[in-house]
């Protein structure tokens, strides 16, 4: 799967003087605060972390607010999809206009019919929903399958 | 205003038309991706229709059932900026207005929508929170049948839809945390908005992405509770039953009261006040009873120690950092009251380990020994064993500190262990006689006490008057010991010293579960309670001969009348109480421990009464009562 990649960060973490009993902890919710969103800095979805701190002394910010600065260095899992890239999803909904996907588990993307190769033809058998190839006749995609597709915007 | 259907050469003479929902769907689609190339009437009707959705006549209601399907399948065609008249018609159409049917379609294309398009999240799921509440012409009708089963109509489909979504856009969840806590009807509404908007949150809480919402929105309840809480000032609860009108004004309360101009309708103010509380008052025994049915049914499905780590946490953060919260943590109470061993006993093991740590502020440890005190005399379900092994901590940390502390009195530098030896002699004044059936107990709890109590550091001098009065003449009755200095404190209500180690926060004499005001909260928490008219006092036997005196000073019936819990709730009397007419409360009466000679001071076993004074004086609000 493209579009994922690994990153190595140095990190700056400002905490409220609320935390300094608690530092750990207070890093890993600053860190914990920013997964699953995309992040400009980062040029993508943070899905996990690997975090070292660096300070044994944490230099106090000057000015208004007492928060003190800590440096990490950190190991960064980012998601950045671009255009073209190929990605894999399992599908979660079938119909005839669209089939819905989800990406690793939390990022949903949608494949309009206009989209989908004119080989696949939208059936309902026995219930069930699938969209079915023409040319092979084992191919089929139905909820749960796996389906690779590549990025579109 | 209808849709212009394509002419079908088949057309009955009485219009019948039969089309495939392909076909409609193509329309539809051909009536939006229309306006691009400039023709807008179809794309008109579609949105006329969407607009005309009051009273409507059978066929209409078809058709627009029948469009809004048709948008159900066209939702890719649909355009955020081109589309936004029809976008804005559908997002604020009510659920409440329609019929099942309707409001089916509507669901789905909502979810539709919702899933399409990121851009369409939150959009969909604002219209989907704005509809945890019914238009106001709906809200009197919700207590008929009819409303009734309307409300269950709409809200299985909120919450049915809210978990499509979210099966199918992962994070929706994150999102509809946020909206629904943005959402949430203020505190200045006051109208029965809120009771809903709150069901609704304790739907989710326990519904099918609750694992994912549930711990916030249980939190917010709680904050919404104690908003309420703070709302509700101590004089309009205490004057609330008030015959007489023995009322303070406080110089904040002016402050509140903007429309009278006139400085001598005292009288008028506080029926004002009293009113304003009385709104709020019943808007928070509501959500109450509320969250106390939401309990029961977590209980019920087995989910409840999960739900208490949470409602602890809440309880940590916002109730006990209140000021004096007054019935939020009744809450907790119930909770606990509905699974003794496992939640019961927590909630008393955390407030312990809370005291006896030195890293917690002060306040912290005060407050929650105060809490501690007050829970362990007021439940009817803890057992005695634990009790008295709670009351050892206790009394084993004050022995240490008196070994360690090896000073003479000072209310200002041991305020912490003043509160702890404080809540020892509360707790003991409520069980003492359960204690003095079971000799081991005695042993190993009151040597340890005796030491504390003749230490240097004098807590007896200092602790609050009326509970060490009490706690004095039970323990000299049951024989327990006796102190070499009588205490005489003629029915005082608190001393310089006792002040002084209260603070200025008064933390002594916060009792936070003394009797609930609140009627319909109280009605769930009376099986549960303690009241201090259950209590046997040890030295009861021999009372009934002495003290004949004078206890029908009106003032001080007066006074009784207030504070005492059976007198107040006339309604929901449960089979412990009976209507106390005035001779049994005389009789009641005497088996309070303190015959008051005066009517000042806190009645023990009920609530804090502020000093009575003369009637429209104006209390400086510096003074540290004025709460």
């Amino acid at each position: 799967m493209e579009g994922l990649s690994g990153a190595d960060a140095d990190l700056v973490v400002y905490l409220h003087p609320s935390k300094s009993m608690k530092v750990s902890q207070g890093i890993l919710r600053e860190l914990s605060s920013l997964l699953f969103k995309f992040n400009k800095t980062f040029g993508g979805v943070l899905l996990a972390y690997d975090v070292n701190i660096l300070d044994k002394q944490a230099k106090i910010l000057s000015g208004v607010h007492p928060y003190f600065g800590l440096r990490l260095k950190a190991n960064l899992l980012l998601f950045s999809p671009k255009s073209d890239m190929l990605l894999e999803g399992k599908v979660v909904k079938l119909s005839q206009e669209s089939i819905h996907v989800i990406v690793l588990g939390f990022s949903s993307a949608i494949i309009a019919t206009e989209n989908i190769r004119g080989e696949f033809k939208y059936k309902t058998k026995d219930e069930e929903e699938l969209f079915a190839s023409r040319s092979h006749k084992r191919h089929v995609i139905k909820i749960g399958t796996m389906i690779r597709f590549s990025v579109k915007r | 205003m209808g849709l212009e259907l394509p002419k079908n050469p088949d057309m009955d003479q009485d219009n019948v038309v039969n089309f495939t929902d392909s076909e409609i769907v193509s329309h539809v689609k051909d009536a939006l991706t229309s306006l691009l190339s400039g023709d807008s009437n179809s794309y008109n009707q579609l949105v006329g229709v969407m607009h005309h959705s009051k009273q409507l006549a059978p066929d209409e209601v078809a058709l627009l059932e029948t469009t809004l399907k048709a948008l159900a399948g066209a939702v890719s065609c649909i355009d955020i900026t081109l589309h936004d008249s029809l976008l804005s018609a559908i997002f604020s159409m009510s659920l409440w207005n329609y019929g099942p049917h309707v409001a089916d379609a509507l669901v789905e294309l909502i979810v539709s929508l919702a899933i399409s398009n990121g851009k369409y999240l939150d959009l969909c799921l604002g219209m989907l929170v704005s509809n945890f509440t019914p238009p106001p012409y709906f809200l009197d009708k919700l207590k008929l049948p009819r409303g009734l089963e309307r409300k269950g109509q709409v809200l299985s489909r909120v919450h049915a839809a809210f978990k499509k979504i979210a099966d199918y856009v992962p994070l929706a969840p994150l999102r509809l945390l946020t909206m629904v806590q943005q959402g949430m009807p203020t505190v200045y509404h006051k109208d029965r908005a809120i009771l809903i908007y709150v069901e609704n949150m304790l739907t989710l809480e326990s519904g099918e992405i609750g694992e994912l919402v549930g711990s916030t929105m249980l939190m917010a309840v709680v904050d919404r509770l104690i908003e309420l809480d703070l709302e509700i000032g101590w004089d309009a609860i205490l004057q609330d039953d008030f015959s007489k009108g023995i009322f303070e004004m406080e110089l904040e309360d002016l402050e509140d009261i903007v429309d009278s101009a006139e400085p001598d309708i005292g009288e008028f103010r506080l029926s004002r006040k009293s009113l304003a509380g009385n709104s709020i008052a019943e808007l928070l025994d509501n959500l109450l009873v509320l969250t106390f049915e939401h309990l029961e049914s977590c209980e019920r499905a087995g989910r409840l120690a999960k739900v208490f780590e949470t409602l602890l946490r809440s309880f940590l953060l916002t109730v006990m950092t209140a000021y004096k919260s007054k019935f939020t943590q009744f809450v907790v109470f119930y909770a606990c009251s509905l699974d003794p061993e496992n939640c019961g006993m927590r909630f008393a093991i955390m407030l312990a380990d809370l005291f006896v740590q030195d890293s917690h502020p002060q306040s912290t440890r005060m407050s929650s020994v105060a809490y501690l005190a007050s829970y362990l005399s007021r439940a009817k379900f803890l057992s005695a064993s634990f009790i008295s092994s709670m009351l050892k901590r206790l009394v084993d940390w004050c022995l240490e500190y008196c070994n360690t502390h090896d000073v003479d009195i000072n209310p200002n530098a041991h305020r912490v262990f003043y509160s702890g030896c404080q809540a020892i002699m509360y707790v003991l004044c409520f069980r003492m006689k359960v204690f003095m059936d079971v000799p081991r107990l005695k042993s190993q709890l009151l040597m340890p006490l005796e030491q504390i109590l003749k230490h240097k550091l004098n807590p007896l001098k200092v602790c609050l008057p009326s509970v060490v009065e009490e706690f004095l003449r039970q323990a000299k009755a049951a024989s327990l010991f006796t102190v070499s200095k009588t205490f005489i404190f003629d029915g005082l209500l608190e001393s310089e010293l006792s002040r002084a180690f209260g603070g200025l926060e008064r933390l002594d004499t916060f009792f936070p579960f003394d009797p609930c005001l609140l009627k319909r909260c109280d009605s769930f928490i009376r099986p549960m309670f303690v009241f201090w008219s259950m209590v046997k006092p040890t030295y009861e036997d021999a009372y009934d001969d002495e003290n004949d005196d004078g206890s029908s000073d009106d003032d001080s019936i007066q006074d009784f009348a207030n504070e005492n819990e059976d007198i107040m709730n006339d309604v929901g009397k449960s089979f412990d109480e009976q209507q106390l007419d005035l001779d049994e409360f005389d009789c009641a009466l005497k088996k309070m421990s303190i015959t008051p000679k005066n009517s000042f001071g806190y009645k023990f076993g009920g609530r804090f009464q502020e000093p009575t004074r003369m009637p429209s004086r104006i209390r400086p609000s510096t003074s540290p009562e004025s709460l």
